[in-house]
């Protein structure tokens, strides 16, 4: 009711209102249940089973506190595995993103064909990685693959990509930018159609239609919002990498392509490790939350302009 | 500042043709509003003259120079766009400082961290800034970015970026479409006033008539892609050069009777015979504005259908069997105080226009002293 009549006890003062309130949790309760047993259950049952020492097929949870952690800190094969995940990322990262800008821009700029280009090199994303493995382990064959063919032609020295200790990583990384390319490409061109034309008129009016000018000064800065997504969405997928590794290397060789997802697997699927699989996915949710915080944060303020 | 003229010029997408033939000249230091529908062609011949799009055939001049083949960046004309085009992500001194930087500085002089060697250079340009965006009240803005601004901010500024430098004309499409009304008088005081002091030469794009009239020194109305009248606002107004252009330009429309002029030269309207003759024979069409009919003996008879009042003015809309628009009157709000809808009156055309059936102007000759016609 009014503020001049502050006698009034504040329970009469909306009668029903407690009633009111009441149904709305009562209504909002269903689609609660559902997000927490759906979507921040599953996180908070793998934090909590972190905790525990506990193998699959265990008959009980035996509390294990911090020691996985401090198993993890230790454990030599668990920092390799680290190490070589953020190396995959810092490449697999740059790569698809300069990469898919400069396709972007190309197929953006294409006087005909564009949907074609786009469904071509959006065809990695949709198909599965585990049945184009099968094409790049022919490629990158060390006798008859494609690659080394064409290095040959170069005249440079055939290498053995997935079996050499220094090269497989970056062979992975390279699949994994193939793979990744024709998303962000797909969101690049969402974000060019987006920048207004007529601020590449008003440059032109102002001096300036050079290709350099115009991408500095105009599309660049415009396209903050769709880098910043692209960006986090591709280290979010990078971190994740598993697939390739999987069919391809197995972890080697000698622990050259361990990455977290694929350590994760072996101890919770191989070894049964239950437990401590769940560390090591935390440690992966937490890099993932790190880099959805980034986001946000970059995009609320620093490419929002509008 | 220098002249602007497109010759013959003709342009069409695809299979539309949106320009066919015009020719406009525009003197140096003259205010020169283009008029007309959406979709007459006024933004096209706007764009082709600024050199970002190209004509299918005609040249462009600009002084003496042909300037037909080019670029935008290198005619040296300001536009101020329909939207303003303000980079998002600049504030408004840097927005501002575009047009000099491009101009004034070397690729390697505009690197975001190198540029810091050529310190004076840059000093120059932001006090250019600064003496622009003074007078124009965004002084205290320089910092803020466009998002921050109001409407009529963010036209200043679009006004500031084109007159930074000294560009050879201003093209101005539509500027004031994005303002409320009374923002929209303030901004078109404002731009006459900076204009003048320049003594700019200015193409100003509008659909509205009455923005038209009040700001530019001549006005070329154009519909359907061709220019139909280039001509001061008060010439097009009493003197237009065809029907299209009578109906076009007068807010309410000029009143369209059709007449019938018989053997002997005198012009029938509904049966009635006015005191009005003409060379010209058969079926024509008699122009009249609203304030030229005047209730009198001897007009054409007419039943009142509704009174509009204004308060300065009223509008006496009538109708006259056989004509089938409704007639309207603008009589002063005495004169329509004695007026009552279902009334019947005479409304007599002091002046009048004649137009043949295509359109064009006829000459028109008075029996009457009454009547004053143009």
């Amino acid at each position: 009711m009014s503020e001049a009549a502050p006698a009034t006890p504040r329970s009469g003062a909306r009668p029903g209102a407690r009633a009111e309130q009441f149904a709305a949790w009562l209504l909002a309760l269903p689609a609660m249940l559902m997000m927490w047993a759906m979507l921040l259950g599953p996180a908070v049952a793998v934090l909590l089973l972190s905790f525990t020492d506990w193998n699959f097929g265990d008959p009980e949870i035996p509390w294990h506190g911090l020691g996985n952690y401090l198993e993890l800190w230790g454990d030599r094969v668990f920092w390799i595995s680290l190490r070589n995940t953020l190396v995959y990322v810092g490449i697999s990262v740059p790569a698809t993103v300069v990469l898919g800008l400069g396709v972007a821009l190309l197929v953006e700029g294409a006087a005909r064909g564009r949907a074609f280009y786009r469904a071509a090199f959006f065809l990695p994303v949709a198909s599965t990685l585990l049945g184009m493995a099968l094409v790049w382990e022919f490629m990158l064959h060390p006798r008859v693959g494609f690659v080394n063919q064409a290095v040959a032609l170069l005249g440079l020295a055939r290498q053995d990509w997935l079996n050499d200790p220094d090269l497989a990583l970056f062979a992975l990384a390279a699949i994994g930018t193939w793979q990744n390319l024709g998303l962000a490409m797909v969101l690049f061109m969402a974000g060019l159609q987006a920048v207004p034309r007529d601020l590449y008129e008003a440059l032109a009016m102002d001096g300036a239609d050079g290709a350099w000018e115009r991408f500095r000064r105009v599309t660049w800065p415009l396209l903050g919002p769709a880098l910043v997504f692209i960006m986090a969405i591709t280290a979010i997928r990078s971190f994740q990498v598993f697939d390739t590794v999987a069919v391809l290397t197995e972890g080697g060789p000698s622990k050259s392509t361990e990455v977290l997802l694929y350590t994760m697997v072996q101890n919770g699927f191989a070894f049964l490790r239950s437990a401590y699989g769940a560390a090591i996915t935390v440690v992966l949710l937490v890099f993932t939350l790190l880099l959805t915080l980034a986001q946000t944060w970059l995009l609320d303020r620093r490419t929002h302009y509008v | 500042m220098a002249s602007v003229a497109l010759h013959r010029v003709s342009k069409s997408f695809g299979a539309t043709p949106v320009l066919r033939d015009v020719s406009l000249a525009v003197q140096d230091g003259e205010f020169l509003a283009i008029l007309g529908p959406s979709g007459c062609g006024k933004s096209t011949l706007l764009r082709i003259l600024a050199g970002l799009e190209g004509c299918d055939s005609g040249t462009v001049r600009l002084g003496e120079a042909d300037v037909t083949d080019v670029p935008a960046k290198s005619r040296n004309l300001a536009m101020v766009f329909q939207s303003y085009a303000l980079y998002p992500h600049m504030t408004v001194g840097q927005n501002i400082a575009v047009p000099l930087q491009m101009r004034r500085l070397s690729t390697l002089q505009r690197l975001p961290l190198l540029g810091r060697f050529w310190a004076a250079r840059h000093r120059a340009i932001a006090e250019d800034v600064a003496r622009v965006a003074g007078p124009l009240g965004l002084g205290a803005l320089l910092q803020r970015r466009p998002a921050q601004l109001s409407g009529g901010q963010r036209q200043r500024v679009a006004l500031a970026r084109a007159m930074v430098r000294d560009p050879a004309a201003f093209l101005m499409d539509e500027p004031l479409s994005n303002l409320d009304a009374r923002l929209r008088a303030e901004a078109r005081e404002e731009i006459i006033a900076l204009t003048r002091r320049l003594g700019a030469t200015v193409l100003y794009v509008t659909h509205d008539q009455a923005e038209a009239m009040a700001m530019a020194d001549r006005v070329a109305v154009m519909q359907e892609g061709r220019v139909l009248q280039v001509a001061a606002p008060q010439t097009l107004y009493d003197d237009p050069a065809s029907l299209a252009v009578a109906r076009f330009v007068g807010s309410p429309t000029m009143n369209i009777l059709p007449a019938e002029i018989g053997a002997d030269g005198a012009l029938v309207v509904a049966g009635t015979r006015l005191a009005l003759e003409s060379e010209a024979r058969g079926a024509v069409t008699l122009g009249v504005r609203p304030e030229a009919l005047r209730i009198a003996a001897g007009g054409v008879p007419a039943e009142v259908t509704r009174i509009e009042r204004l308060g300065a003015e009223a509008m006496l809309h009538c109708a006259v069997p056989g004509i089938p628009e409704t007639l309207v009157a603008r009589l002063e709000p005495e004169a329509a105080a004695l007026r009552s809808a279902g009334e019947r009156i005479a409304l007599l055309p002091v002046r009048a226009l004649l137009f043949g059936r295509d359109g064009a102007r006829l000459p028109l000759r008075a029996l009457h002293p009454e009547c004053a016609l143009v």
